[in-house]
């Protein structure tokens, strides 16, 4: 029963909107979160892929962790923690969705095409064209 | 069992009142909705690189507009969290105004994909094009639609904090569209660093 | 006949559908037509006769009463299921007969949507309406309040999913179903191998009944979490209520997997997306990848509530606390993070290497552990109790051993080599046929026979509560033990014919079980009727198993409120406690009583939403676009509605408390 009958300080001890202090510390982590991965790619900065890829994916998990703890307010206090358990529920299910089906698809493609066997197939092919030819 | 001798059970002596179920309930909505995201960002991270010979990342991103896109977004969660604070202080002008802007900068945002896609789509670069271009809208285009939805029910909103102030049912609506906004931010972190950024190095 | 598909047409009014899509010319179809429109006729006749449509109006249809609707997605459930055991049955007929050149009586276009639709309707339409109900039911009795969290939200979940199913029954009289196996994987399921509407029914039906899902499983979480009575701790629920609450938080993560994979699909069906096609880079694997991180936590979802409900009976049949009550809520926990990680075993024959399908398989074998934790639990709870054998404690000494034997050959099936061989089978089928009959319909059986004198006030038939066990008990035996012979010498499922004439005795056998379910369903049916003809002599007080939860602690049936008074409660079996206390209900000062008010706008939404499904199935553009903007308008509209509840006032309080004590 969501009634109206609680007022209105019960919903914010349980779910507070913040401070603008939390707002403006939050916005300000979060431009620079943003501009230096933008930087990175629009000034085409010299540096390794691999090392350009782990810092934008590392810079975008922390720009989120931001937005939780700022914007949306996420603590292991509200609600008697269980906002904090379902997200870290939800990260988990995120994780083995994305991380499992990285794996599991990529394995099969490695174990029904294996690159190298591929190219000695198309190369028999072309020898057995050019044979004919 | 030691839980036997303290066991209890008596009717209470006052009648009891429990805080609303909306905060959590929308949070949960929102974690799946996360879960929606995640699948879409599977999908694109394993059939991202099915160009099928047609254009890739670098032939179409171009990093300077999803910047302009970021920061609209961006500024508009700043926004919104100005007419909380507002609304927090019982000022119904304030958090109106601040409301009206975020929409509008939502509105902005919803301006610049709609450019986008319509432009990819021109150039031959549609969603029929290849898988890799079919996960990229399918991806963007579910956030953008999350946002369009996001402006109809602040359009809702502001009607309703006009005819009706900011009474408790309309605080708890807004503290949800405010979770809702905040969280659309947050999936594009996702979405411009990993469906544009990286594929651009 | 075989290629009965009408040629593919557009107008711009009817979109594809012409009347060529009525099958006019498949008399099996047109019999059942018959049979539904003429017994539909004569129920609303009767309706109308004894003026029962306003009741059912303003008692069920707009209410929002969780145990309302708790019995509405029964009797749902029920419903579907006859549809779907017709599908069964056909199924078995038509596979006792095409051995060796014969051809049975279905052809293969027609028997591919009975199987189709079997799975689906069966999973989707009698399994979680099932389970959902029974969820919807006691759950939030068990924890001392007066409904769920939302209840708008619940009464619209049920009507999304009737709205589903009612798709689903509709694809039989006008066009078809799809003919794709009940998860339709792509290829086959693309626009390029599934012309015709089929398909799109199948598409649209789930998605709606989907949101329904999803809806309910965070209406549920939100109520455990936020309704509990006062000094109740998550430590202190009641079994039942904890597997519900671990259900729903599957049902959360899960379900929005499916929504994606199947809108996909859609697109890819739709506005040549190319996600699972065969070419422009597309992926059919990935389909298969995606649907089943879905799938594997569904079949967790349909037992999980189920082990709930046995663990209710078994203690209050064995007058005991349940065994272990940590380790089985801990076993429960291990359950649902587990069944996130095995979902690969459904494909381990579709290429993976020796690395992945190690993984899976053992982590599949690492969820019989806390499942065989449960079972002792059970069987400890027995151990020296003072069991009763009433009827829903057959149906749970039933399932102890029928689910045992299915868990074992899920086992088999998790070791990979054994799975190459085994894949795609009858033994397959057999397997899970025997943990979801085993397991969910033996569950519900159960609940059925327990929680119905807590709902209507008066016990159902023993003698045909008993019969109803045997003959589901017998005929399940009967007709799935033939199916792991067949599997073990290699017959694949959804065979249309066969030519080896030595199967088909086995296929016979499993006929003439099927046959014996039949009649297991004929006696609950006939339960049903001599229960509520005789209910006058069975009348049945609050209590009548000498329970030990909260829900007990209500009248039979419990009034719109269900408790007359909050409760604070310390201590597990809140009921008990309260039975050992001596405690009685205060007989005066009451107080008014808070509740939510009944609202159309959940079926309104439904019924519109339905017709949207169905113009986007048949390209009706502007109906779609029509039914669309006004399902968008009326939530609107909603949300302007800020009158949602009401106080029963005192009088009626302590009127509806003193009839209660008088039985």
């Amino acid at each position: 029963m969501s009634a109206d009958t609680h007022t209105h300080h019960d919903d914010h001890a349980s779910h507070g909107h913040g401070t603008m202090g939390q707002l403006m510390i939050g916005f300000a982590l979060a431009a620079i979160l943003t501009i230096i991965p933008f930087y990175l790619v629009m000034a085409e900065v010299e540096m390794s892929r691999t090392a350009l890829v782990g810092i934008i994916m590392g810079l975008g998990a922390v720009q989120i962790i931001v937005h939780l703890v700022f914007f949306l307010h996420l603590s292991t206090k509200s609600e008697e923690g269980s906002t904090f358990m379902s997200t870290m529920l939800a990260v988990i299910i995120l994780v083995i969705v994305l991380a499992g089906s990285l794996w599991v698809m990529h394995n099969m493609n490695e174990n029904m095409m294996p690159e190298h066997e591929m190219d000695q197939m198309i190369e028999e092919m072309q020898s057995l064209q050019s044979q004919q030819g | 069992m030691s839980h036997s001798q303290t066991a209890s059970v008596r009717v209470a002596d006052h009648e009891v009142h429990h805080a609303s179920p909306t905060p959590i309930g929308f949070w949960i909505y929102l974690m799946s909705d996360c879960i929606i995201f995640g699948a879409l960002f599977a999908t694109y991270a394993v059939l991202g690189g099915g160009f099928a010979g047609g254009p890739g990342p670098k032939d179409l991103f171009e990093p300077g507009f999803v910047a302009i896109e970021t920061a609209l977004l961006l500024f508009s969660s700043i926004t919104f969290g100005l007419a909380m604070l507002q609304a927090d202080k019982g000022k119904r002008d304030g958090t109106m105004m601040w409301l009206v802007i975020t929409g509008l900068l939502g509105a902005g945002f919803i301006a610049m994909e709609l450019y986008e896609f319509r432009h990819l789509i021109h150039i031959g670069a549609g969603p029929d094009r290849s898988a890799f271009l079919s996960s990229f809208f399918a991806l963007v285009g579910t956030h953008g639609l999350h946002v369009t939805g996001g402006i109809i029910w602040l359009v809702t909103l502001l009607t309703q904090i006009k005819a009706h102030g900011l009474t408790t049912a309309n605080m708890r609506r807004l503290g949800t569209l405010s979770m809702f906004w905040h969280f659309l931010d947050l999936i594009w972190i996702g979405v411009f660093s990993f469906v544009y950024l990286v594929r651009l190095i | 006949m075989a290629n009965a598909q009408p040629a593919e047409t557009f107008s711009p009014i009817f979109g594809r559908l012409t009347f060529e899509w009525i099958p006019i010319h498949e008399p099996i179809l047109v019999a059942t037509f018959a049979g539904v429109a003429l017994g539909g006729l004569a129920v609303l006749a009767l309706m109308t006769y004894f003026k029962l449509w306003g009741p059912l109006w303003r008692d069920w249809i707009v209410s929002v009463d969780h145990k309302k609707i708790g019995i509405m997605y029964m009797v749902l459930g029920f419903v579907m299921m006859i549809r779907g055991f017709a599908d069964a049955l056909m199924m078995r007929a038509q596979q006792a007969m095409a051995a060796g050149g014969s051809e049975g009586w279905l052809p293969p276009h027609h028997y591919d949507q009975v199987f189709t639709a079997h799975g689906v309707i069966m999973i989707f339409f009698v399994a979680m309406p099932f389970v959902t109900g029974i969820m919807n039911y006691v759950m939030p009795m068990q924890i001392g309040a007066r409904d769920v969290a939302f209840p708008f939200l619940n009464n619209f979940s049920f009507w999304m999913t009737v709205s589903g199913a009612l798709l689903v029954n509709i694809s039989l009289f006008i066009g078809e179903f799809a003919r794709v196996g009940w998860l339709a994987f792509p290829p086959l399921s693309g626009s390029s191998y599934s012309t015709g509407p089929g398909m799109d029914y199948y598409l649209w039906a789930l998605q709606i009944a989907g949101v329904g899902t999803t809806l309910s499983g965070i209406n549920l979480i939100a109520t455990v979490l936020k309704m509990r009575a006062p000094g109740m701790k998550l430590m202190d629920m009641p079994i039942f209520t904890w597997t519900a609450l671990i259900t729903n938080v599957l049902i959360v993560a899960a379900f929005p997997v499916l929504t994606a994979t199947l809108a996909l699909l859609t697109l890819d069906r739709y506005a040549d997306f190319h996600f699972f096609t065969n070419d422009f880079g597309g992926n059919a694997m990935m389909y298969i990848n995606l649907i089943w991180i879905w799938g594997h936590p569904e079949v967790y979802i349909l037992i999980i509530p189920c082990f709930g409900v046995f663990s209710e009976i078994v203690s209050t049949f064995s007058r005991k606390p349940i065994f272990g009550y940590k380790t089985m809520v801990w076993a429960t926990a291990c359950i649902m993070v587990l069944s996130f990680v095995v979902w690969l075993h459904h494909f381990f024959t579709m290429g993976s290497g020796a690395s992945v399908n190690t993984f899976f398989g053992i982590t599949t074998m690492i969820i019989a552990v806390p499942t065989g934790v449960k079972i002792f639990n059970w069987l400890f709870t027995m151990y020296k109790g003072s069991v009763r054998l009433e009827v829903p404690m057959l149906w749970t000494i039933g399932f102890l051993v029928t689910f045992t034997i299915g868990g074992m050959t899920g086992v088999l099936l998790a070791v990979p080599p054994v799975d190459f061989q085994l894949h795609n089978t009858l033994f397959l089928i057999a397997h899970f046929h025997n943990v979801i009959i085993g397991g969910v319909v033996f569950a519900v059986y159960a609940a059925v026979s327990y929680w119905w004198p807590k709902a209507f006030g008066f016990q159902m038939s023993d003698k045909w509560g008993k019969r109803s066990f045997w003959f589901w008990f017998i005929g399940f035996y009967v007709a799935f033990m033939p199916l792991y012979a067949l599997g073990l010498m290699g017959v694949t499922r959804r065979m249309n014919s066969y030519v080896d004439a030595g199967w088909q005795p086995y296929f016979i056998i499993a006929a003439c079980g099927a046959v014996l379910i039949l009649l297991g369903i004929a006696c609950t049916f006939m339960n049903f009727y001599v229960s509520i003809r005789d209910r006058k002599k069975n009348l049945v007080g609050g209590d009548p198993w000498d329970a030990r939860t909260l829900e007990w602690a209500t009248q039979s049936p419990p009034a719109p409120y269900n408790f007359p008074f909050d409760l604070e409660v310390k201590g597990r079996e809140a009921f008990w406690t309260m039975k050992q206390q001596g405690f009685k209900w205060p007989t005066e000062n009451y107080k008014p009583i808070h509740m939510p008010k009944g609202t159309a706008t959940g079926v309104v939404l439904s019924a519109i939403a339905m017709i949207f499904g169905f113009a986007m199935v048949w390209y009706i553009w502007w109906l779609a676009i029509l039914s669309f903007a006004a399902m968008v308008g009326i939530g609107i509209a909603h949300t302007f509605n800020y009158k949602r509840d009401y106080y029963i006032p005192v009088d009626e309080v302590a009127a509806t408390e003193a009839k209660g004590a008088a039985v």
